[in-house]
């Protein structure tokens, strides 16, 4: 066992950022991640990152308020509105941080870090690099986190690569660390701290397809809520409208924001016949365009009757060259399509998880020293639809935000003591659990029930849902969680046992779809991502509330309750665009 | 009879205490399956013990970078067609121990990034509330040297690498590039004398594997060619300027 103060989980942006703050306060961190930090999920967003900086000619009249409307009314009114105003007021200077620290944003003729129009935005404020910025922001907050690692001037900043944290350990209300194994040497290992930051990312690979990284499984979700916090807002399920047909890899919204069309099988932009599309036309939000495309395919619309065409064509060579290059790249490797020449066929597919781990704005959670941000976390600020370019902005403010109050919890007087024999039993009960499951009977095979549990995932908890799609989808998780009881580890090895790593990642699947298909079977309405054909109005006398889901370990299933959204700001009207 | 992709795959375990082997797997056929999917599809259908990295599967990551039939490449952008009419042979990438299989220790190859002093040195204070302005013309010279994913594919194709374990390489070399061409950066002379002895840039002959090797299309070589003339510039100057 080893001691430590924090301990952030995940090194995707969140985590990084989160970790950066936690040592600047001078508190000692230790990152645990799954995937060397660079490999994390971060790295493939696309579009851009959201901060009201008036740099584009049309964006002149900007502002922190206008883009929290933006977020508000995108999130079908479930965002938390005072949430909100923080999360845009912070933007601007995190983009500048960033930009101080190196980030090679793209740029305006004056010098300025350039911006786009996004879905749902009232001005173009999406900040970019090429269509990569994720990437170049990942790669420079690991360059900042090298710096920290080398600075001798602070406490220690850790990072553990390739630790996968398996068990989260909670005795009466407080955390006291985590179980992980180090998959270079198969090491089991306690690690007792102080406060702990779930920085896991989303969990769509409980879907498939999905845009997802193969990593982004449920069990970032699962460990927490296994241990006692509750969920939030898990039916609610972005389905991003340009998804490759075939890999489901991202086609991002920046080929719609610099002009692209979606055309159908007749070439016709349909959007135009939808009432609450038919004015911003490609660039509404991304609930809207998804599933105004998955009705033209639904219609016989589609082209071959499973895709739309993404169409560039008309952006020209130079600008596709320019702006959307990575697009190109993906397009050709994967489907053999050059945009400049071909349409690029895509249809929408699961891609974020709006829900989250149940946190307040700065990430704690109802658990003492227990904190989350990033993807893993709910705020709330996207509420039931994100907006495109809202979440690399969440990575960084949420990941500052919770890092600060983390290490302010530590620095705290009369925090509760963490009980190092909490972490000793809970590793000897996790060691305990890795050899039943070398023990089971092998009639099932794990990633067979894993590839079930996506499919009927797009089929049953999809874009468009009702009562009956929702009953039959839980009584299928119901039975992968027998049959799962069946299947086997077989692989006994000790380096890099992926065998043992995949079934904790499914076990966590699992219990995580279900989260997200009861509370989506409970909401009788249709809000944001959540559509409902049975219920297909938004019902705020009922449902202005955040679904709280907690782990019931006697019954193995979710128990639902209800939060009221915090409002304040702006009334609830209906959403068109 | 059904199509099948054939592979032939590297497998070791130092802790078996046996040499190393190669397995014969055999893929059935499905359209626009990738090298990764077939992996994946023997990890999870024929042998649970393979063992390989992975994580984004769109190229972006870095992970899943593999010597697949003689060539450096990422699984996941590689088609499994190439495997049709020939057995096709996976390797780990070179110049790196073995963990298992087709993973292996990165650390030597990170040691190395984190020499050069990976991260922007500006020299003054940061602008209050706005971004350090820079033109499009200095952000073109960007293009490019900041795509790099560290698949690593660059270090392990070159032959420096694998006889001078004290050589920073192509992957960190290129990196150093990315910020001596960065007009934000001002630390220029202390990068180039870092770079400048006989484990950096002066190791390099030239070779151009490493701009062969690139999945991304990017010129480490013409990175290092770069650090060399500004080195000899550097070196040039007065003492007192340098």
């Amino acid at each position: 066992m080893t001691r430590h103060d924090v301990i952030v989980v995940g090194a995707g942006l969140a985590g990084l950022r989160a970790a950066i703050a936690v040592n600047q306060k001078n508190v000692k961190v230790a990152v645990l991640t799954k995937v060397h930090p660079i490999r994390s999920h971060s790295v493939s967003a696309q579009g851009g990152i959201n901060a009201a900086l008036g740099n584009n000619p049309r964006g002149g009249f900007d502002s922190a308020e206008k883009h929290a409307f933006d977020t508000v009314k995108g999130s079908d009114y479930l965002a938390d509105q005072q949430s909100v105003m923080k999360f845009t007021s912070t933007a601007p200077e995190i983009i500048y941080e960033m930009e101080h620290w190196g980030c090679p944003f793209s740029r305006t003729p004056e010098g300025k870090i350039a911006q786009r129009p996004f879905g749902g935005a009232g001005f173009p404020r999406t900040c970019y690099a090429a269509d990569k910025t994720g990437h170049v922001l990942l790669h420079t907050l690991y360059e900042q986190a090298v710096k920290y690692e080398q600075a001798s001037e602070r406490q220690n900043f850790q990072v553990f690569e390739e630790w996968m944290v398996t068990r989260l350990v909670v005795e009466d209300g407080v955390c006291h660390g985590v179980i992980a194994m180090n998959f270079n040497t198969g090491a089991v290992e306690a690690f007792l701290a102080d406060a702990v930051i779930f920085a896991t990312g989303g969990s769509g690979r409980i879907y498939a397809p999905s845009t997802n990284a193969i990593i982004n499984s449920g069990l970032g979700m699962a460990i927490p809520y296994w241990a006692g916090v509750p969920l939030k807002d898990m039916e609610f399920i972005q389905f991003h409208p340009t998804t490759l047909l075939g890999s489901g890899i991202l086609m991002t919204e920046g080929c719609r924001g610099e002009g692209g069309f979606l055309t159908n099988a007749n070439g016709e932009r349909f959007l135009s016949n939808y009432s609450d599309s038919a004015k911003a036309m490609e660039v509404a939000p991304r609930d809207i365009v998804a599933r105004n495309m998955q009705r033209e395919i639904l219609e016989g619309r589609g082209v071959k009757n499973e895709s739309i065409n993404l169409d560039l064509r008309h952006l020209g060579a130079e600008k596709i060259m320019e702006r959307l290059p990575g697009i190109r790249d993906i397009a050709m490797n994967f489907v053999g399509v050059d945009p400049i020449v071909t349409p690029i066929p895509v249809r929408p597919g699961q891609h974020y998880t709006m829900g989250g781990i149940d946190t307040n704005v700065d990430g704690a959670s109802e658990i003492k020293g227990f904190f989350a941000c990033g993807e893993a976390a709910c705020v709330s600020v996207h509420g039931a639809n994100r907006l495109g370019g809202n979440s690399l902005l969440e990575t960084l403010v949420f990941g500052k935000f919770s890092g600060e109050a983390a290490a302010d919890y530590v620095l705290s007087e009369g925090k509760p003591a963490v009980n190092p024999k909490a972490v000793e039993s809970a590793l000897e009960d996790e060691k305990q659990k890795f050899k039943t499951m070398e023990g089971g009977s092998g009639k099932e095979n794990a990633f067979t029930l894993n590839q079930e549990l996506g499919e009927m995932m797009v089929e049953n908890a999809g874009i468009f849902r009702d009562e009956e799609r929702l009953k039959s989808g839980w009584k299928t998780i119901k039975q992968l969680q027998r049959r799962f009881k069946e299947t086997r580890v077989t692989y006994t090895g000790k380096r890099f046992n992926q065998d043992l790593m995949w079934h904790l990642e499914i076990e966590g699947n699992l219990d995580l779809a279900e989260a997200v298909v009861a509370g989506a079977f409970a909401r009788k309405e249709s809000r944001g991502s959540h559509f409902r054909l049975d219920h297909d109005t938004r019902d705020d006398e009922k449902f202005l509330q955040h679904t709280i889901a907690r782990y019931d370990p006697q019954e193995g299933k979710p128990k639902l309750a209800y939060r009221p959204v915090e409002l304040g700001l702006w009334e609830p009207k209906e959403r068109k665009y | 009879m059904s199509q099948v992709f054939k592979f032939s795959i590297f497998r070791f375990d130092p802790d078996e205490g046996k040499k190393p082997r190669f397995d014969n797997f055999d893929v059935p056929f499905k359209a626009g399956m990738t090298i990764l999917d077939a992996l994946f599809h023997i990890q999870g259908h024929i042998d649970t013990s393979l063992a390989f990295r992975f994580s984004c599967r769109a190229g972006v990551c870095g992970s899943c970078a593999m010597h697949i039939d003689g060539k450096y490449k990422l699984a996941c952008e590689t088609q499994a067609s190439i495997a049709l009419n020939k057995r096709v042979t996976i390797r780990p990438i070179a110049h790196l121990p073995i963990i298992r299989d087709l993973v292996v220790d990165m650390k030597p190859f990170w040691d190395q990034y984190k020499r050069i002093i990976p991260y922007l040195m500006p020299g003054d204070v940061a602008p209050e509330g706005r971004e350090r302005y820079q033109t499009t013309s200095e952000r073109q010279k960007l293009d490019h040297v900041i795509d790099c994913i560290l698949c690593a594919s660059c270090h392990s194709s070159c032959p420096m690498t694998a006889s001078d374990p004290e050589y920073i390489g192509p992957a960190a070399l290129l990196k150093a590039n990315r910020f001596v061409v960065d007009s934000r950066d001002q630390s220029t002379a202390q990068r180039l004398q870092m770079v400048g002895d006989e484990h950096g840039v002066w190791r390099c002959h030239t070779v151009f594997n490493c701009s062969l090797a690139c999945p991304k299309d990017l010129d480490p070589a013409g990175s290092i060619a770069n650090l060399k003339r500004e080195a000899t510039k550097n070196f040039l100057k007065k003492p007192s300027t340098r």
